[in-house]
């Protein structure tokens, strides 16, 4: 359980995180969070909700806020993921998800760096926070000035992994030596935007690069390793968004469950025009800024405790 | 059947007809990417170690594993035989299988004995035995030097530091789980 000065750390990184998008002209919104349909992804298993789903993120109900008519849109709120439980992971989490209009992922990445620095500037008592802007996490010690590295998925295999990019996605290692033998160097001096994924790899949301559709156009931040924000320019093409989900449906059909075509969505996406979005774990962000070694220190109570 | 959902430190498994124990166990999930259960594993007949990466389409068997209360009654060359004290059936372990539980076994003990199937694996010792000292300095009275503890040799041979007013013959309380020594005892 969070002791009183957690709690308040905690409130105060939420009101920084609010202030930075208010003061930008962004709108808070709070969407539902049970959905009869979820947008199908086949490594993410929803918990079943009589008859409906608790959401594995807030993006479908945004994009339709987009689709709506809405340019600058911010969410915090609660995710729920089956079957994730781990230092870096809850069943339940808190998520903050932002999408701004007419800009792509590198846009994004600038927007996200300042955002980090303010609420980390903003809150100097935080048991993490070093002086001169620094971060110390694990044997981490993490220069927050800006400007923020920023190094390309292939670039990245080619310093730390044994194989190249392109055979590891081949072979169907991708996941396992990202996470073994890429992660762990990554945002250890100052943060990293690890940026254009192999088009295979997930991300059946973002778009491809066009002068490279190998590529998708989406990021992960990572600070001392841990991977904090996954964002990317939107795919807003209702045809091949299509045939991506419909690639997935099969995915989650093959795993055993169930996934549905999200229909309404889909007849809205081309109203959405050129957008960029992002989610960041608000709880990965709160234990690296309390210097914890495991999110379940940063809530105020963990499922366990319950 | 086991899943790899299923998996965390402790966790019992069967792999390739052989019990593991889970002794490590990390779970990672690259963001859109797919859910890696990093594990180490000890092979619970031959102590050997694994590292292993599993997937959430693993699947494992549960071992037949089932721990009996068993007297301990003698060794004889390498071989240390226990007898069910209801059913008077007898078993033997090796001084390998053993390992560091022969630090604080004697005659007459009652364990828990670990099978796997029919086969007898491993022994469960109580956590707290009592030992006899059979080697110790005398106690030094008004001993100066400053050192509060000093070495002694119990029945089984095995050494542990003590306070000094611990003498032989002396009978004391042993902590299986850290061979650390907690009280003497009066009989």
């Amino acid at each position: 359980m969070l002791s009183p000065a957690g709690l308040r750390l905690r409130s105060d990184l939420l009101q920084a995180i609010r202030l930075f998008f208010l003061k930008r002209g962004y709108i808070e919104v709070d969407t539902p969070l049970r959905l009869p349909a979820l947008i199908p992804e086949s490594h993410l298993i929803p918990f079943a909700s009589e008859g409906a789903f608790l959401h594995t993120s807030p993006e479908l109900c945004m994009k339709r806020l987009l689709a709506n008519g809405c340019d600058r849109i911010f969410q915090i709120c609660h995710c729920f993921r089956k079957e994730e439980r781990g230092r870096l992971h809850q069943a339940e989490f808190t998520m903050l998800e932002w999408y701004h209009k007419g800009w792509d992922y590198f846009d994004l990445m600038r927007q996200c760096e300042e955002l980090i620095v303010q609420v980390a500037q903003s809150l100097p008592s935080c048991a993490g926070l070093v002086e001169g802007n620094g971060l110390r996490w694990g044997d981490a010690l993490v220069k927050l000035a800006p400007p923020w590295e920023r190094l390309t998925v292939a670039e990245a295999f080619q310093r730390y992994a044994d194989v190249a990019v392109t055979k590891a996605v081949r072979t169907g290692s991708f996941d396992e030596i990202l996470v073994t033998e890429v992660e762990p160097n990554l945002g250890v001096d100052r943060p990293v935007f690890l940026y254009d994924y192999p088009a295979e790899q997930g991300a059946s949301l973002a778009r491809r690069k066009r002068e490279n559709p190998a590529v998708a156009e989406r990021f992960e931040l990572y600070i001392a390793g841990v991977e904090l924000a996954n964002g990317f320019s939107e795919l807003v093409d209702p045809l091949e968004q299509r045939q991506r989900f419909q690639r997935e449906i099969e995915n989650v059909h093959r795993a055993g469950r169930t996934a549905e075509m999200p229909e309404k969505l889909l007849a809205e996406l081309s109203q959405v025009g050129e957008t960029a979005g992002i989610a960041l774990g608000v709880d990965r962000l709160c234990m690296l800024l309390m210097g914890h070694t495991d999110i379940a220190q940063t809530v105020p109570l963990f499922f366990e405790e319950l | 059947m086991y899943t790899a959902s299923d998996l965390r430190k402790g966790l019992k498994i069967q792999i390739d007809g052989e019990p593991y124990i889970v002794t490590e166990f990390d779970f990672s999930k690259p963001g859109k990417g797919q859910a890696l259960y990093r594990t180490k594993m000890r092979n619970m007949i031959t102590g050997i170690q694994f590292t292993q990466t599993y997937r959430s389409n693993d699947k494992f068997e549960r071992p037949n594993l089932e721990e009996r209360k068993m007297q301990f009654l003698y060794a004889q060359d390498d071989a240390y035989h226990f007898m069910d004290t209801s059913s008077y059936e007898q078993i033997f372990l090796s001084r390998e299988q053993l390992g560091d539980n022969l630090n604080f076994l004697v005659d007459n003990m009652e364990v828990e004995v670990l099978f796997f199937g029919e086969r007898a694996i491993d022994i469960t010792l109580p956590t707290f035995v009592n030992l006899e000292v059979t080697v110790a300095d005398p106690w030094a009275k008004g001993d100066t030097s400053g050192s509060d503890t000093k070495p002694v040799t119990v029945q089984t041979g095995f050494q542990l530091q003590v306070p000094p007013f611990v003498e032989k013959g002396d009978k004391i309380q042993i902590d299986t789980r850290t061979g650390a020594y907690i009280t003497r005892v009066k009989e």
